[in-house]
């Protein structure tokens, strides 16, 4: 009886802290931080996609490389982004605290399933068409641009989706050595035993991603609309290549 | 007293990286040598407890998603939507129902392990043969003797790999226990960046890592072990082979 009354007790908390304007507004207030989360971690995909893409796309053609991406993701796996972000943190400028350090650091850790998913889409492109195309005379220029990284796309996609998805999740990181993001104030909530800041925080994050997750699902399943249309009914039967979440990005949210 | 006056004289020697702040520092190790090897010690059982609990939910978890198909939809659905949710708002969520102990811990990492275990262990038994599975029943084998004898077996290189993958990533995510206090190293990541203390941070982060290799390691042993042995069997008609390739 004691518990349920407790918990109901934590949920109240919860949601005055969360229905609270004050909570929201002003300096280091929820909306800040959610805004710098998203921002960060906008900027940290978008730099993984311009180093990843190409690399992925390059090594994916010539066939080579395929060790590295793969080793690109064990590493990451290993190592805590934690540790990067601390250490990143206390180096001089242009790192130290702040904004480069987490980008470089979220940016460093969605190379992973972009590189991976970008290879293996260029590697699973049926080879008798890749023999076609040459056979038609297509330049490697040609072939890459108009035949590979088009069919490449379904699986690029999920590389993106699993790579903001992660980032999403691991910006809120950063807040744990009083970085920016949401994290912060779960981290200044445990400081000043304030649970109402800590789970009201600690919700958003978790809203947040599975806010992410469903919008990236939505929007890969129209995308890849069209890359369905291209193929056509020409759709190979056998098994489609791993575009599972877990199988393909392994367990690196934080 | 010869030694412990040579360790006294080390000390006024080498005590300069401690001041000076320096990264790489000798020093660090030995006078912090008992919080170090408890932040460590921290680390691998949270670890530990995490993926076995994990393992041993995960693996009757997926026998119930083989049976009943809507179960197996609700446990895929289920996990995926788990592993979506960061780390640091399920710790943070655990708090009101097991306060600030290690299980805040230990609770979301297991659920995460069970993620993928449990994908991994449906995959592998559904990648038993059919046909395999008829030649057992032909022989007699009960349904427990089936899964025990012939379908777990043959879904162990899928559960090991998904073994090894949950305890690397483990190994990285405990240190985000840290901001509820039970972190392993990462109790000290966060402090060590905090105070400034550059040789904290960065000895735990190689420890983290270190860690983590030689879990992947041992896992790997073990694979080798497990996986090897059917292979061997199969192979046993070349054996004259073997020992020309040993000298190659």
């Amino acid at each position: 009886m004691r518990a349920a009354a407790a918990q109901q007790g934590w949920v109240q908390l919860v949601a005055d802290y969360l229905s609270d304007p004050a909570s929201w507004q002003g300096e280091g207030g929820l909306w800040q931080r959610l805004v710098e989360h998203v921002v960060l971690s906008g900027v940290a995909v978008a730099v993984a996609v311009v180093v990843a893409v190409p690399l992925g796309v390059l090594l994916g053609h010539t066939g080579r490389g395929g060790g590295l991406a793969v080793a690109v993701g064990n590493v990451g796996r290993a190592v805590p982004i934690l540790a990067l972000i601390a250490l990143l943190f206390m180096l001089p400028a242009p790192f130290g605290p702040g904004d480069v350090s987490v980008v470089v650091a979220l940016a460093l850790f969605a190379l992973p399933p972009l590189l991976t998913n970008t290879h293996t889409g260029m590697r699973e492109v049926d080879r008798a068409t890749v023999e076609a195309a040459r056979g038609m005379g297509m330049s490697a220029r040609q072939l890459v641009l108009r035949v590979e990284l088009p069919l490449a796309v379904p699986l690029l996609l999920t590389g993106v989706r699993l790579a903001a998805l992660q980032t999403v999740a691991t910006a809120s990181v950063a807040g744990l050595v009083a970085g920016p993001g949401l994290g912060r104030i779960v981290s200044e909530g445990f400081v000043t035993y304030t649970p109402s800041r800590y789970l009201g925080a600690a919700l958003l994050i978790a809203v947040l991603a599975l806010a992410v997750e469903g919008v990236l699902v939505l929007l890969q399943r129209s995308l890849d609309r069209v890359g369905r249309a291209r193929r056509g009914s020409r759709r190979r039967a056998g098994a489609p290549p791993a575009e599972d979440g877990v199988a393909a990005l392994g367990f690196t949210a934080p | 007293m010869l030694l412990g006056g040579l360790g006294a004289h080390a000390r006024t020697l080498s005590e300069g990286c401690l001041v000076r702040n320096d990264w790489l520092c000798p020093e660090y190790l030995t006078s912090r040598r008992p919080e170090l090897l408890a932040a460590t010690w921290e680390h691998v059982w949270i670890t530990l407890l995490s993926v076995a609990a994990g393992l041993v939910l995960a693996l009757p978890l997926a026998l119930l998603a083989r049976r009943w198909r809507p179960v197996k939809a609700l446990l895929m659905g289920g996990s995926t939507v788990v592993y979506s949710i960061p780390s640091l708002a399920l710790i943070p969520v655990m708090v009101p129902f097991t306060g600030l102990t290690p299980w805040t811990v230990v609770v979301p990492l297991a659920l995460y392990s069970v993620a993928v275990l449990l994908r991994n262990a449906v995959t592998g038994l559904d990648g038993v043969p059919a046909q395999v599975v008829d030649a057992a029943r032909g022989m007699g084998f009960g349904p427990a003797r089936l899964l025990l004898r012939v379908e777990l077996p043959l879904a162990v290189p899928a559960i090991l790999a998904g073994l090894r993958v949950a305890t690397v990533s483990t190994v990285a995510m405990t240190t985000i226990g840290g901001i509820v206090g039970f972190g392993g190293l990462g109790t000290l990541l966060i402090q060590g960046q905090q105070t400034n203390f550059r040789s904290q941070v960065l000895t735990a982060a190689v420890l983290v890592v270190l860690i983590a290799v030689v879990a992947d390691l041992l896992l790997l042993a073990l694979q080798r072990l497990l996986v090897r042995r059917p292979r061997a069997r199969a192979a046993r008609a070349p054996e004259p082979l073997l020992p020309a390739e040993e000298a190659a």
